[in-house]
């Protein structure tokens, strides 16, 4: 046996090598038991048998009946568990950012499937020696093409209490943005060695993170850069509505701490006052958590436009062009967001005329320049983004950040004849390589 | 095994065809009609013989509420163009299709699973099973594991939880939902031959009770060619409409 948990024990099956290393999991059941220990081994074998095959999660190999034999035999993962890291905390922030992109980048693979987890703790992600987070442990998931099995014991919100976001602690089971707030939390525990909300021992403390806003973690931690700190409070807004819309926005943001947007939320240095904690208190009676957003494979997914636009080789006209068919785009589909690349030498090229902060000054012209861009589009905040990568290879990095954030359609301003053949180039290679609808811009008067 | 279940078939050959025909290629054995076989479409007799030659060979039929009407048994109130359709209906039927709706059941058991048109409460009150507290009343009165039924035209999945209240589920087309056996699960498979969802695919299920899955399907099918002959039989435009846009 290796691990004994509440509602199940874990143990590890040697014999003959097959392709995988096994273990194989038995629910806790007979006399004393929680009934949800059985509903656990169903939803998990419900979810793990509909998850394709993947490195975020365990493949699930073999099952026995509930009403005989339950069990589950299932990939034994190799790795170092999360919780690991957790007497170290506070970690440093690239230690956080790391191991917190790879967890929401695995995150999202679930997300993707239509799973939401719902128990996220540091003891059920797991890190492979390559860095791949793995997420384990679907007793409490859910899966939108399935019945949820759990949704009956409501009355008393399943899942880890430490970690749970606002809405499940009112039943909600169907928000992705619920893992979200989880991980939120978890980063918040790795960055400050504290808990957001403690561990609460009833349903009125559980309940205190509808109307409590955490410490900052600034005011724990001072040396928390503030671009960690908007991630972490970002994650963990009460409303759904407001925290990062998918799990790969965090990872996105933990990977390019210098593109973080500040608000207020990265400067905060204290919780709010009593008076704005009261008032938020009442409101919490009346709180309505936000509509779960549609199922991925239901409907359409809100679909991501990169807009790449080629700063050093400006040309009034190409990003003209470029603004119209991003605008058609925006008209065309409501939902969708505007990514707004460029892609820039990496500093270290940069020749060493500068001070030592030309890499964040030209980080932050670039920025400037991506929306003065994006301005005349007239969309709301939340549906644009500026991104500039570093790298001497403008078409692979488009190419990888188009496979990494599941862009559905890329506009590339078409190379000018006799123009520059590194554009040229460019615009050929993403047009091979890219994983999305590529569309070529060319302004119409250049010819 | 793997059985078929198709139901508020109403007279649609097409739409009944089309899922049979998508049944057989998943490799559907039984086959179960859950009532209502005729009313509002134009093809009563082509569909009753269909249907009886299916039955010959072991398929469960089940009586519904315009097949009821049809044969002349007291059942509440129809709407019009309902009312229209059983009118006409009845004076295409022979005495062979008479004589075939007149001996059907309200209600088959097989093993663990229960066949019905209408919630299994009282079957031939025709009541809808609509709501979650409608499904646990039909889920304690029928005493099988599975319950299949149609009346209701949209597909819906109710099953019992440990607490023994019935929660809902609408089944995502074309997804094997596990159906364990442990508790008791009460199927609304939709209708094939009026769908009122805004899809107009026609809607069946199929179930492996040896896999213990259930899937709900959407078939789509030549519903203008059905929706014209409605219109061609003099039915009420309202009842190709419907067949029309499944709404």
């Amino acid at each position: 046996m290796i691990h004994t948990g509440s509602m199940a024990s874990i143990y590890r099956l040697t014999g003959p090598s097959g392709p995988l290393p096994l273990v194989m999991k038995i629910p806790r059941l007979g006399p004393g038991e929680r009934a949800v220990n059985v509903v656990g081994f169903e939803v998990c074998r419900m979810v793990l048998g509909a998850l394709a095959q993947g490195p975020h999660h365990p493949t699930l190999v073999a099952y026995g009946d509930v009403e005989t034999v339950p069990y589950l035999v299932m990939e034994w993962v190799e790795g170092t568990r999360l919780n690991d890291w957790v007497p170290r905390a506070p970690l440093p922030p690239e230690e956080i950012a790391r191991l917190g992109s790879a967890f929401a980048l695995a995150l999202q693979d679930i997300h993707r499937q239509d799973v939401v987890h719902l128990d996220l703790k540091p003891t059920n992600v797991l890190y492979r020696a390559g860095g791949e987070a793995v997420i384990v442990d679907f007793g409490l998931a859910h899966h939108s093409h399935f019945p949820d099995l759990l949704s009956e014991e409501l009355r008393f919100p399943v899942g880890n209490w430490v970690y749970m976001s606002p809405e499940q602690t009112l039943g909600v089971r169907c928000d992705p943005r619920s893992d979200v707030y989880a991980l939120g939390s978890i980063l918040y525990e790795l960055a400050t060695g504290q808990l957001p909300f403690g561990r609460p021992r009833s349903i009125a403390e559980l309940r205190k993170r509808l109307y409590c806003d955490p410490v900052p973690p600034r005011a724990i931690v001072p040396a928390t850069p503030e671009w960690l700190q908007e991630i972490i409070l970002h994650c963990l807004e009460v409303d759904a509505r407001k925290r990062y819309a998918s799990a790969e926005q965090v990872a996105f943001d933990l990977t390019n701490p210098s593109g973080v947007v500040l608000t207020e939320r990265g400067s905060r240095q204290r919780r709010s006052g009593w008076g704005t904690r009261l008032k938020r208190r009442l409101r919490a009676v009346r709180f309505e958590p936000a509509p779960c957003p549609p199922p991925v494979r239901q409907s359409r997914s809100v679909s991501v436009i990169v807009a790449a636009i080629a700063l050093r080789e400006a040309n009034r006209l190409l990003n003209e062009a470029l603004r119209r068919a991003a605008r058609s785009v925006c008209v065309a589909d409501s939902d969708c967001r505007i990514a707004c690349v460029t892609v820039v030498p990496p500093a270290t090229a940069l020749s060493d005329e500068g001070e030592e902060n030309s890499a964040t000054g030209r980080h932050i012209r670039c920025l400037v320049e991506l929306r003065r861009w994006a301005k005349p589009l007239e969309l709301p905040e939340e549906r644009v983004t500026y991104h500039v990568l570093e790298s001497d290879k403008p078409a692979a990095a488009l190419v990888d950040y188009a496979k990494m954030n599941d862009v559905s359609q890329m506009l590339l301003g078409a190379p000018r004849s006799g123009g520059s053949r590194l554009i040229a180039g460019v615009c050929a290679h993403v047009v091979a390589e890219a994983p999305c609808t590529v569309t070529v811009v060319r302004p119409r008067s250049e010819d | 095994m793997k059985l078929a279940l198709f139901a508020d078939i109403h007279s649609n050959l097409e739409a009944i065809v089309a899922c049979l025909a998508h049944a057989q290629a998943l490799g559907a054995d039984r086959y179960a009609f859950l009532g209502d076989l005729v009313g509002y479409g134009a093809d009563p007799v082509k569909v009753l013989e269909l249907i009886e030659r299916h039955a010959a060979s072991g398929a469960v039929v089940v009586l519904g509420n315009h097949d009821a009407a049809t044969i002349g048994r007291p059942v509440d109130v129809l709407n019009r163009n309902a009312q229209a359709a059983i009118t006409w209906t009845r004076a295409q039927l022979g005495e062979r299709q008479r004589a075939f709706l007149a001996a059907l059941p309200l209600t088959v058991r097989d093993d663990n699973m229960l066949f019905v048109h209408a919630s299994a409460v009282a079957p031939e009150e025709w009541a809808y099973v609509t709501s979650a507290k409608e499904a646990e009343q039909c889920m304690k009165a029928g005493k099988a594991n599975y319950i299949f039924c149609g009346h209701v035209h949209e597909q819906k999945l109710y099953f019992t939880g440990a607490g023994g209240q019935s929660m809902p589920f609408r089944p995502v087309p074309g997804t094997p939902i596990p159906a364990a056996k442990h508790r008791q699960w009460l199927a609304i498979v939709g209708s094939a031959g009026q769908p009122r969802d805004g899809n107009n695919a026609a809607c069946y299920a199929l179930f492996d009770p040896g896999r213990e899955r259930l899937t709900f399907f959407r078939v789509p099918y030549d519903h203008d060619s059905a929706a014209q002959k409605i219109r061609a039989a003099g039915l009420p435009e309202r009842l190709a409409l419907r067949v029309e846009r499944g709404a």
